[in-house]
């Protein structure tokens, strides 16, 4: 059985919540004291008879007085063929930093599209964020079908002014479903009501996507994360490189070379607790043993020598995602982490903002305030090794830490200056 | 060679990842052992990330004194086994000491007294990080845990204040006096864990499997008759063939009528079941947000 990840995404009232308690109930994910508690809450918050899926997901105190989601919930459930991760992330302006932060991990991103309303700004900032944070499978899901007569012209308006927006975005792998979240249409089962549309229930999707194919294609990646020196007498010269492959696979005998020092050497191990292996992909947790005894620690990466190299530079472009309500500090310092590396940096420059909702590009005001996406230059104290964002999404990615407060404040993806373009809009 | 790997593999890894970072990151982690089944596939993978060295920090057991016997026997076995240290909070010393208050009446359990004990143990051995098996799919405020969870000098939970956590990065950075509490296995569900457990034959308690017990009824859930729970004396007391779905303290554990006893039977009596496995946990049943509250102030 495959894990499968994916974020959901939706305007307040969008039916988002709703659409997730009807997976979980449909697919008999939910327990009878689960559903007893959710009952007896829906009658709390005086809906009488009528179950509110939404409180399943919408965990706490908060969220439940004010019927929204506040903060990303992750959930969780299995068919025969799929185990299934949901980040469930609020739609509403203010939380835009928890829609990146769900989406960060997510095989599949599903939109939800009230049919009523069609594509709103919210759902060009929800499809913005996904191509931003380059999901790899986008699935929108037209929803309230019931509340426009299943109509097959309200779909397809949709469908083509959607189209417009992926084309200018560049998804990847775009999916229609006409869908009734609060009656179940063509969510787990196909509907009755829709016999226009032939494509496939959201639930089948889901379990027949493919799954991360493609990063154990990439050019091998393993940042050192710690380095295991059992000092026993038993394993007296043990010295593993433990770590998570972040790209492509290693075989025992591969040459490889460790940045940012550039020494070469040969892997004679790789070791998974008392095993050892000849092979490991992404995204397995192994130590890995090599001939020479270098200096390695952790920050470091370890590379195929054959392969294409990361770039090794204390200058980065960036864009940042910011996620804290001081704003960006241009010349300020902040502590960088990028892959299990630690520096600060400086910002260098700002040189535009992205407006979300009008998909424009934003030259005249600089301030980059939470909630805002920025195109900027850093220059850190050490050089970073890195890839784009676009080539590896773990090498390519790094978050800003206030120096003061140590919070989170952007997450940043880098870019190529080549590659601008594919994100200037 | 087929570049798949199975949603355990891939939580494993996860795990593994996790628990690395603690140990790079933080000055003095610890890992809350409760003797519960969460706990236990948390020590093995502590032993698995970092062999073939020691496990670089040590066990706490918070002990309410309210233990069934055979939790901490398994206990004391399991950390000779995998060369660990243990270290035991005791909520019955908390109480001695003033420090913690003793619930009266027939419901009285020491599970809220456990935070006291917790925050004095991490604060006298200034632990800066507790490694926790609790998992996003057992409670409703626990879905909206990450997986480095920050604590200020109080050890409370701001639940609407969280820092991002995006892609693989975790950041542990604290004030002094602050700490973290870390959650490996947060992307696991019940099933998950029992699976692993047979995929990885790990050995249980015995009281995970189906025994014979001296039982009594309270509000629809089954506990074990032992003096840690007074009974009213309308409460009457039954043998039946009972096991564990979760082991917590005597006072809030719920047993399940079971006949399982083995790990294949447990999982089919898990995929059938029609209840969560916190349904016979009375911590939980106090209130809606009774989770919530209790994170809050530092709970596990």
């Amino acid at each position: 059985m495959e894990l499968l990840r994916f974020s959901t995404a939706g305007s307040v009232d969008d039916g988002k919540s709703t659409l997730i308690g009807r997976l979980l109930y449909d697919s008999k994910s939910i327990f009878e004291d689960q559903m007893q508690a959710v009952k007896d809450a829906s009658k709390r918050l005086g809906l009488g008879d009528e179950v509110n899926l939404a409180l399943l997901t919408d965990g706490l105190r908060a969220e439940r007085e004010q019927g929204i989601t506040i903060d990303v919930a992750y959930r969780y459930f299995a068919t025969p063929k799929r185990k299934f991760i949901i980040a469930d992330t609020p739609g509403h302006i203010e939380y835009t930093r928890n829609m990146v932060t769900g989406a960060s991990t997510a095989d599949v991103a599903i939109i939800l599209i009230d049919a009523r309303n069609g594509i709103i700004e919210q759902s060009k900032r929800h499809s913005y964020i996904a191509s931003l944070l380059q999901i790899p499978n986008v699935v929108v899901a037209i929803n309230k079908m019931d509340l426009v007569g299943f109509s097959e012209d309200v779909f397809n308006t949709i469908k083509k002014e959607y189209e417009e927006i992926s084309k200018i975005l560049k998804l990847k792998n775009v999916i229609f479903i006409p869908i009734s979240a609060l009656n179940g249409d063509n969510v787990v089962d196909a509907s009755t009501n829709i016999p226009w549309y032939k494509g496939e229930t959201l639930l089948h999707l889901l379990e027949t996507l493919p799954v991360r194919v493609d990063e154990t294609k990439l050019p091998a990646r393993f940042p050192v994360q710690y380095v295991i020196r059992p000092y026993s007498d038993e394993f007296h010269d043990y010295r593993g490189y433990a770590g998570r492959i972040s790209g492509g696979s290693f075989k025992v005998g591969d040459a490889v070379t460790v940045l940012p020092s550039k020494t070469a050497s040969k892997i004679v191990a790789i070791d998974e607790g008392n095993q050892s292996l000849e092979e490991a992909f992404t995204p397995q947790s192994v130590s890995i043993r090599l001939a020479d005894n270098v200096d390695i620690s952790r920050g470091d990466i370890i590379i195929k020598s054959d392969e294409h190299k990361p770039t090794v530079s204390a200058n980065v472009s960036v864009m940042v995602c910011w996620l804290n309500h001081r704003p960006l500090n241009v010349g300020g310092k902040y502590i960088i982490r990028h892959a299990t590396d630690e520096t600060r940096a400086i910002i260098k420059e700002v040189h535009y903002k992205v407006n979300i909702n009008t998909l424009e590009n934003i030259l005249d005001d600089k301030t980059v305030n939470v909630n805002d996406i920025a195109h900027i230059t850093i220059k850190a104290m050490k050089p970073l090794k890195y890839d784009s964002y676009q080539e590896n999404r773990i090498t390519g990615s790094l978050v800003l830490i206030d120096e003061n407060t140590f919070e989170t404040v952007g997450a940043g993806m880098i870019v190529h200056d080549l590659e601008d373009e594919s994100f200037a809009i | 060679m087929s570049y798949k790997l199975t949603h355990l593999k891939e939580l494993e890894s996860e795990s593994i990842f996790i628990l690395r970072e603690v140990a790079a990151q933080f000055e003095k982690p610890a890992l809350l052992f409760s003797g519960g089944k969460d706990s236990i596939v948390m020590a093995y993978l502590a032993y698995k990330a970092f062999y073939p060295a020691a496990i670089p920090f040590p066990f706490v057991h918070i002990d309410t004194g309210h233990n069934f016997e055979e939790t901490i026997t398994y206990r004391d076995e399991l950390v000779e086994l995998l060369g660990a240290s243990l270290i035991v909070g005791s909520v019955e010393e908390s109480i001695k000491t003033g420090r913690a208050v003793e619930e009266k009446g027939y419901t009285a359990s020491r599970n809220k007294l456990q935070t006291v004990t917790l925050l004095d143990t991490l604060e006298e051995h200034k632990f800066d990080a507790a490694l926790g098996g609790a998992r996003r799919d057992e409670e409703k405020a626990r879905a909206k845990e990450r997986f480095f969870s920050h604590r200020d000098e109080f050890g409370q939970w701001d639940p609407k204040n969280q820092r991002p956590e995006l892609w693989n990065i975790f950041n542990g950075k604290k004030q002094l006096g602050e700490h973290f509490r870390v959650f490996p296995i947060s992307n696991w569900t019940e099933m998950d864990v029992w699976q692993y457990i047979l995929q990885e034959n790990i050995p249980l308690p015995s009281l995970y499997y189906t025994h014979e017990r001296e039982v009594f009824e309270r509000d629809g859930v089954i506990y074990a008759a032992l003096d840690a729970i007074p009974r009213k004396p309308t409460e009457t007391v039954e043998v039946k063939q009972v096991r564990c779905r979760t082991i917590g303290d005597i006072t809030c554990t719920g047993l399940t009528l079971s006949t399982a006893n083995s790990l294949v039977d447990i999982i089919d009596e898990i995929a059938s079941s029609r209840v969560t496995e916190r349904g016979g946990r009375s911590d939980d049943k106090r209130s809606e947000a009774a989770m919530e509250d209790r994170k809050k102030a530092g709970y596990f």
